[in-house]
């Protein structure tokens, strides 16, 4: 079985997010970028099953800026075997919508023939979640979201899902797509002689033309604005003046 | 313009609160139609006729939407779209899982956890982790939303609105129940509660995330818990607030133990008033915090539990 991994490049999780003054989105120039978090452990997972015998490949994709390349990099020196990217914008603040993204990621299926998707829950820069249904209803295959478990059985896979009540089990016919939630696994780091050795691995360079997907996107951005901010409170001295306020204030 | 709006189902019980705060979302786009499917969802489907605003109500029962199963809810769902300019849903997990899918199978693209209506077609989504709120305006001919419940109020209850059934449609069979792992609680539930306290990896083990719950108890709190609680075994997934747990704005949220990372905050920080209890005086939790208090959890909320 081939497992394919759709991987994000975004803003690292760590950098504090600025809008930018013309309110048309946030600032990425000379901003530090890093894989989505899910689809780290997306491949983490793709790479633990071709360990244990479940997988022969693992093809990582990406779809964006040209400088995804190194998202894809960072993948193949995981563990993953080869990667494809995808074309598809040429200014960093450009996003590709997930109903395009999923439309260019079926094509891709089609071409390549998984037996299994491992994308993200979501990605944390649009927090849109929903590439992995998308692409799911595209190809009329079976889904598991927000996984915490997953375990194949031949034509079958047996995936824990993280929802709103607590933990749901279902069944899904393979092939399938799976969305990976942060309690699957932990990724491993890519260490130096696999950071070399993923310079070598093959990565294929696409458009999104070459699809024949057009991806303008269906949802204009009107405007991007700061959240209101708190106001900054106080240092109570006790717990006894905490007390004395939350009364006050009615809420105890 | 018509709206339908996937009320949340859970064993074919209506979740009152999630669906009736949708309402109060939707009702800005046009008429309301609720739809209740599920195995059994003719109970939910009478409780959801009652909220003020609904139109009318579809049942759909059919063994192949139990559990709330994507495929055949999203085919359910896709077979009545004609009807509707907007298709719409809380922002649960389950319709997160479901509405994506609709969405791609109606050529359109799905806008999520939706904070704000400005017009039938524009419409306001935080994005990374709350740090920018973008406005969108949608050209597709259906709009696919999902509302964060956390910002609209409850519709109420008292209307009477006409229930029609309607019939499921062909089970894809892709994919089958297998277990739900649930635990039954009498607290409130975390989204809709008046009050939460919510444990950091401050609070260090599970044992010890009972004084936790003793001080939500005493509170008649829901509980939270922050990621590193949830990864470390101290709570369960369910309890997790922020970026990809749960949503909260409680009128009260208490900090026990969290430092406040970016993605915590994004679930909590629309709270009315918030209080943060950490023994680090940097921790950026006191930046949101309306009242803080730099101490030992494990002094300070004993005392506090006696002393409420
Ligand atoms: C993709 C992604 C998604 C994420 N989503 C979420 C999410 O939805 N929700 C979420 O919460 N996090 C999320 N996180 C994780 C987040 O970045 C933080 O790592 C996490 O919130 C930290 O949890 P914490 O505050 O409990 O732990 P820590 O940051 O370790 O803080 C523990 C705090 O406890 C205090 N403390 C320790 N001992 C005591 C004591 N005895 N008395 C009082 N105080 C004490 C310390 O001073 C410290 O401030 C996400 C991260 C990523 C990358
Ligand atoms: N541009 C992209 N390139 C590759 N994968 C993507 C892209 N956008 C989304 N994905 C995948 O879809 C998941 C969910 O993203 P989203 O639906 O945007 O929240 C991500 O975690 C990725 O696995």
């Amino acid at each position: 079985m081939k497992v394919l991994v759709p991987v994000k490049r975004v803003i690292d999780y760590n950098v504090k997010v600025r809008v930018k003054a013309d309110g048309s989105g946030v600032d990425l120039a000379n901003v530090k970028m890093s894989m989505n978090p899910f689809d780290e452990i997306a491949v983490e997972e793709a790479i633990r099953l071709k360990e244990a015998g479940k997988a022969e490949e693992v093809v990582a994709v990406s779809i964006g800026v040209k400088q995804a390349q190194e998202t894809l990099r960072t993948a193949l020196a995981m563990g993953a075997d080869r990667a494809i990217l995808v074309v598809a914008a040429d200014d960093v603040h450009t996003d590709i919508e997930p109903l395009a993204v999923a439309k260019i990621l079926a094509k891709v299926v089609e071409e390549e023939q998984p037996g299994l998707v491992l994308a993200g829950k979501q990605a944390i820069d649009n927090d849109m979640n929903a590439t992995g249904q998308m692409l799911s209803a595209l190809l009329g295959w079976s889904q598991a979201t927000f996984a915490s478990d997953v375990d194949i059985e031949g034509d079958s896979a047996k995936v824990t899902r993280e929802v709103d009540g607590g933990l749901q089990t279902i069944s899904v016919k393979m092939p399938t797509i799976v969305t990976v939630d942060l309690r699957l696994n932990e990724p491993r780091y890519a260490s130096l002689p696999n950071i070399m050795k993923a310079k070598k691995k093959p990565l294929d360079e696409k458009t999104a033309a070459d699809y024949g997907v057009d991806v303008t996107p269906r949802l204009e951005i009107v405007k991007t604005d700061e959240p209101e901010a708190r106001q900054a409170g106080e240092i109570v001295p006790d717990v006894d003046t905490l007390v004395a306020k939350l009364k006050e204030k009615g809420v105890v | 313009m018509a709206v339908l709006l996937l009320a949340e189902v859970n064993n074919g019980e209506l979740a009152m609160d999630a669906t009736a705060k949708a309402v109060t979302a939707a009702k800005a786009l046009g008429d309301v139609t609720v739809l209740a499917a599920g195995a059994s969802a003719a109970a939910a489907g009478d409780a959801a006729a009652k909220i003020d605003g609904v139109a009318k109500v579809l049942v759909a029962e059919d063994a192949s939407l139990g559990h709330r199963l994507a495929e055949s809810t999203a085919t359910l769902i896709v077979s009545l779209a004609g009807d509707y300019e907007h298709i719409v849903a809380p922002a649960t997990t389950d319709a997160k899982n479901v509405m994506p899918r609709v969405a791609a199978l109606l050529d359109a693209m799905v806008i999520s956890d939706v904070s704000g209506v400005v017009d039938g077609s524009t419409f306001e989504r935080p994005i990374y982790a709350g740090n920018a709120i973008q406005t969108v305006k949608s050209s597709d001919a259906k709009k696919v939303v999902t509302f964060r419940t956390s910002t609209f109020d409850a519709a109420g209850e008292g209307g009477a609105a006409p229930v029609e059934s309607v019939p499921a449609a062909a089970d894809p069979g892709l994919s089958s129940w297998v277990e739900d792992k649930v635990a039954a609680s009498d607290r409130p539930e975390l989204t809709s509660a008046g009050i939460v306290v919510s444990g950091g990896r401050g609070v260090g083990s599970e044992e010890d995330f009972k004084l936790i719950e003793s001080l939500a108890d005493k509170l008649g709190a829901a509980v939270g818990a922050s990621r590193a609680a949830v990864d470390s075994g101290y709570a369960p997934n369910d309890w997790q607030v922020g970026q990809t747990g749960k949503v909260v704005a409680p009128d009260l949220y208490v900090a026990v133990g969290i430092s406040g990372a970016i993605q915590h905050l994004a679930g909590m920080k629309d709270s009315k008033i918030i209080v943060a209890i950490n023994k680090d005086e940097e921790a950026p939790i006191f930046q949101v915090a309306d009242y803080g208090l730099v101490a030992d959890l494990f002094t300070a909320v004993p005392e506090l539990i006696e002393k409420l």
